[in-house]
């Protein structure tokens, strides 16, 4: 299958597009209180991607994880489903760390170092360790770095990011109406998902009238901590020719890309503009394509307004429009280009990222696990009709791109395609 | 390691005494005297400390005095406090202040941006009255809330004597 503009170069040696594949995804069921250790769900996750994959435990020889100190380390995943590694490394990272290390994965396996490797993520991020900062999070000693935001109650996720939200309301107009689309058109989404935390639809006047958090973020602006494991296995397109599943090809991957400043990104402005701006110039000349050749995407909802940011500076629309982008039916299903199909961070369940990289690997399959009737050859026979509880699946899909997200100065991101 | 402790709101404040250049900054807030680091290069200033000038890399720097007034670039309203110390306080502004002091510079994009929350003037968490006044282009001057010898948290309250905005920009829903 060509792609358009194969003769675009970029930082990243051309031979390296298409070159890797993700060969199986896995995860646990999305809980509030899941009773098991990380160590558990990293397991459980790790398991179901390698049996997705269709692969023996012998077969993965690299293992990659990230966490903030809130999960278990590779050794012990490792350790309970009896793999022998030739590579392992347990990251510091949270959200956006899902491209990241599957560049790193690309990387460790073209300098030779294995040619198989499980990426998890294992948190109870509702029961154990809240990202929100509830918690014993809250109640920790302020010191450092920590005295010029925990100090004046500027500590979560939410309150860090708000100013970068509204200033973008202040300096394009964007309006919460608009905004609020992105959780009526996720929640739909998760509606046909038979995995998804929350699977009820919202309107956008369930969104405005529901509790402020902090100024622009309602209560359903705000996406569901949840406790899960999850996992994705990469290794080279040539090995995975032969596996279980259609092939899923990676063209190109950006990791932990960063406006200036990131000891305080407000800093350097404007303040309204994210870490896509600058990803992007590597992220399309790596991958070949650009943002109208992309079907589907996964722009990270930890908010309403992450999904929209990143959207607009990575380039799926002009600089200030994203409110429009997000509000005119285009990411929705049926769109020209549905966001988050599974129902993302703010109704599937908060992953770090994650679920929206084993999303879009399902998508370009044309095998997302929906509800969809099973045909006598073991295949879902997708309707296509998105009402709710129905189809999910993007019909005739072939290029997806997913923007992660850690915070307004820093991004990830990775263009896949259809390679069977 | 000795450290300088403080108790501000029942929250647990701390200066290790290798983290020097917070030790220092913090000292002259407690003496109500807002100083920052000024680059021995290249005279920029830079918020918050930092161990290295990031537009010189010089590792040199003076502690110099930097006026307190600037506006508003962007702001959160805390309804919903995370830790315990601002429970009781909501709704809280936390705010965004763009120095009047080298504003735009080196480049168009770039201020000394000093966080705080919206004060009294005598360093209180503001009320919901004065929350509801202040906005995107508010002019704001420095006060400071005192925690203990050796830590006070600079602030901002509304500049009683600085021209306003007609209607500082606020977030559509109140």
């Amino acid at each position: 299958m060509p792609l358009p503009r194969q003769e675009v170069d970029g930082t990243t040696p051309k031979y390296l597009r298409d070159k890797y594949a993700i060969v199986g995804v896995g995860e646990t069921t999305y809980t509030r209180g899941s009773g098991i250790t990380t160590r558990a769900l990293g397991t459980w996750a790790v398991r179901n991607a390698i049996l997705d994959a269709g692969l023996k435990p012998s077969d993965v020889d690299g293992m990659l994880d990230y966490s903030g100190g809130d999960s278990t380390s590779a050794t012990f995943i490792a350790g309970d489903l009896g793999l022998r590694l030739n590579f392992y490394m347990d990251c510091v990272g949270g959200g956006s760390s899902t491209e990241a290390l599957i560049g790193i994965a690309i990387g460790i396996m073209e300098a030779g170092l294995c040619k198989c490797v499980a990426i998890y993520r294992a948190m109870n991020g509702f029961s154990q360790v809240r990202i929100g900062g509830t918690g014993a999070r809250s109640a920790a000693p302020v010191s450092g770095d920590m005295l010029h935001n925990r100090a004046y109650g500027w500590q979560s996720a939410g309150q860090s990011f708000a100013p970068t939200f509204m200033r973008h309301m202040y300096d394009y107009g964007t309006t919460p109406e608009q905004i609020a689309h992105v959780k009526m058109f996720h929640s739909r989404h998760a509606s046909n998902n038979p995995k998804a935390y929350y699977k009820k639809r919202f309107t956008v006047e369930d969104v405005i009238n529901s509790r402020f958090i902090c100024k622009p973020l309602h209560l359903l602006d705000c996406c569901v901590e949840t406790d899960n494991g999850t996992c994705v296995i990469v290794t080279s397109a040539e090995r995975a020719k032969d596996m279980k599943q259609p092939l899923v090809q990676i063209r190109g991957v950006v990791g932990r890309c960063n406006k200036p400043r990131l000891d305080m990104h407000y800093q350097h402005g404007p303040i309204s503009t994210v870490a896509g701006y600058y990803a992007r110039q590597i992220l399309w000349p790596n991958a070949g394509v650009g943002p109208e050749d992309v079907d589907v995407t996964g722009s990270y909802d930890a908010f309403t307004f992450t999904s929209m940011l990143q959207l607009e500076d990575y380039g799926f629309c002009k600089k200030g429009e994203g409110g429009q982008y997000v509000s005119d039916g285009t990411i929705t299903l049926g769109g020209k280009r549905p966001n988050n199909t599974s129902g993302g961070h703010l109704c599937e369940a908060y992953t770090h990222g994650m679920n929206m990289v084993i999303e879009n690997t399902r998508q370009l399959r044309h095998d997302v696990d929906d509800s969809c009737p099973v045909g006598p050859n073991g295949k879902r026979q997708h309707t296509f009709d998105y009402s709710e509880g129905g189809c999910r699946q993007v019909k005739n899909v072939e290029v997806s791109a997913n923007l992660g997200w850690a915070n307004p100065a820093t991004t990830s991101a990775m263009v896949m395609r259809k390679g069977w | 390691m000795a450290t300088i402790d403080g108790d501000y709101m029942g929250m647990g404040l701390r200066l290790d005494d290798l983290d020097v250049e917070n030790v220092e900054y913090f000292k002259h807030c407690a003496a109500h005297d807002f100083h920052l680091q000024a680059c021995n290069q290249c005279g920029r200033f830079r918020y918050p400390p930092t161990t290295a000038c990031p537009w010189c890399m010089s590792r040199e720097s003076t502690w110099k005095k930097v006026e307190g007034k600037g506006a508003v670039h962007s702001y959160t309203e805390v309804h919903h406090a995370i830790q315990p110390a601002f429970r009781g306080k909501t709704p809280y502004m936390v705010l965004l202040v763009d120095l009047d002091t080298q504003k735009g510079q080196p480049t168009a994009d770039e201020a000394l941006r000093v966080i705080g929350n919206l004060c009294t003037p005598d360093g209180q968490l503001a009320p919901p009255d004065l929350v509801k006044k202040v906005g995107v282009g508010t002019r704001v001057r420095m006060v400071f809330s005192d925690v203990s010898a050796g830590i006070a948290l600079p602030q901002w309250t509304i500049d009683e004597t600085a021209q306003q905005p007609a209607k500082p920009w606020r977030y559509p829903q109140e």
